[in-house]
This record gives C-alpha cells, structure tokens and sequence, in this order.
C-alpha cells in the first residue's frame, strides 16, 4: 500500500525530506519504522532503536503497533518541546 | 456551550494580545467569575547557564497541532467545571521577551480556573506537536524534552510520556 510520511524538527533535518511517499508491504508503524532503518545512512540514525522517536497515524499519536492503511499519514518525529 | 465567534485555538506567527483574549473569551457573560491565564515567554538562558540564547523557532506539525489542542481543550472541558478556554501559540522565528504561548480558562469561581489553566499547559508541553530550536553562539540546537514535564501531566493520572523510548497512544 501507499503511504506519506512526514518528517520533524531534527529527524526532518537528518534526513533531509519533510514529506515523502512510499510503497510498503509492512502493516504497522513499527513495522514501517524498522523498513527505513534498514535504509542506513540518516534513517538509521535518526530513527535507531534507542533513540526516542514518536509516532502519529494520521495525526493521531500511536503506538508502534498501531495498523497502516491505504493512503495513511504516517509521521515521525522526536518527543515535542513547545509550550 | 455557547457558541463563540473567536477559535479555541490559533497557532500563528503574530503576537498575541492578553486583553483582548480575555474580553473576548469572557463574551459578556455574567456567569464568569474567575478568568485564569497563563503566558509563557522566549528566556534568553537554560536555567543554571548564562544568557545565550539569540532567537528560537518554533517548528510545528499543521492540522496536526490545532487537532490535538482542541482535544485538550475537550478534555479539560469535561473534567473541570469551566465555560471555556482559548489557546494561542506562536511559531516561526522568536526572540527572547517575546510572547510564546497563552491558555486562557474561565470559570464561575477561581479553582476551577487555576486546574484547567494548568492542566492544558501540562497537556500541552508533552503531547502537541512543536519542537524548538535555539540559536546560540556555538550554534543551533534542538531544545531537549524535559522528564519533569511528563511528571507533571502524571500528576493527573494520564500517563503519557513524551520523553519514553516507546511509543504510545
């Protein structure tokens, strides 16, 4: 299936995308999040296991488990710092 | 509740105007007696350091941070025994002195008012989606999330840590 992910803040920066599509076979987000760590380079390290990464399925915080569908808005950033 | 003109929330790059947010969140209406906010502003320092910060920006996720500050607002509405609250916060390039964010709540009497304010600032620091960035003179940095903010949510009973390893719902 299609889905668009979505970049922040540091990760957005390590990687050097804000948004991009992709075609997966993985039905999770973790699932989804370990795909691009095996990509290397900036994925696997803004993205490592280890390292606090947050996760939002269509603009909803998630778990790792939480299930892709067609067309999702999967988004990966670090914890958030406003207020 | 009565329909408003005003949004609950704005996220914006302009400043904000606490008078005029007051006046516009009380409407008029005589059952308010207790109006509650909170500023938060741009410190030129991280505590313990000397004043370095130069300017932050404020990055943010659109549609999702207004989404999830609504639903703090909904929250807090069911829980306290407020008339409403507004929410500003501001992104883009800031300086120190500058104005950040404002929660405003009213109420009929004053506690109610001083829990909610501070609930949704809670809420807020550790579950909507915006990332500072300080400019200091041996560079940029992203500004670390802070534990104690996550204490501070737990402390009323929702337990969601914005600093964890693992992710949550």
């Amino acid at each position: 299936m299609k889905v668009t992910m979505k970049y922040f803040a540091s990760i957005r920066e390590a990687i050097g995308l804000a948004s991009e599509q992709r075609q997966t076979e993985v039905t999770t987000l973790g699932a989804l999040r370990d795909e691009l760590i095996a990509l290397g380079g900036a994925y696997a390290d803004s993205l490592a296991r280890g390292k606090a990464v947050r996760l939002a399925l269509n603009q909803v915080m998630c778990q790792e488990s939480a299930v892709l569908v067609e067309g999702a808005e999967v988004a990966f950033f670090p914890p958030v710092t406003g207020g | 509740m009565k329909a408003r003109n005003s949004p609950r929330v704005s996220i914006q790059t302009a400043d904000f105007d606490l008078s005029a947010e007051v006046v516009a969140l009380r409407a008029k209406d005589p059952r308010v007696g207790a109006v509650c906010s909170f500023i938060g502003t741009v410190r030129d320092r991280t505590p313990g350091e000397h004043g370095s910060i130069a300017s932050m920006e404020l990055e943010h996720y659109p549609g999702m941070t207004e989404k999830s500050i609504e639903a703090m607002i909904d929250a807090a509405l069911q829980r306290f025994n407020i008339f409403g609250a507004r929410v500003i916060h501001r992104v883009g390039m800031l300086a120190p002195l500058d104005q950040i964010v404002l929660v405003v709540v009213t109420s009929a009497h004053r506690a109610e008012s001083f829990q909610a304010c501070e609930f949704l600032m809670d809420y807020l620091k550790t579950q909507a989606p915006f990332w500072k960035k300080e400019q200091t003179p041996a560079g940029a940095r992203w500004v670390d999330a802070r534990v104690s903010d996550d204490a501070a949510l737990a402390k009323w009973g929702i337990a969601l840590e914005n600093t964890s390893l693992n992710a949550h719902d």
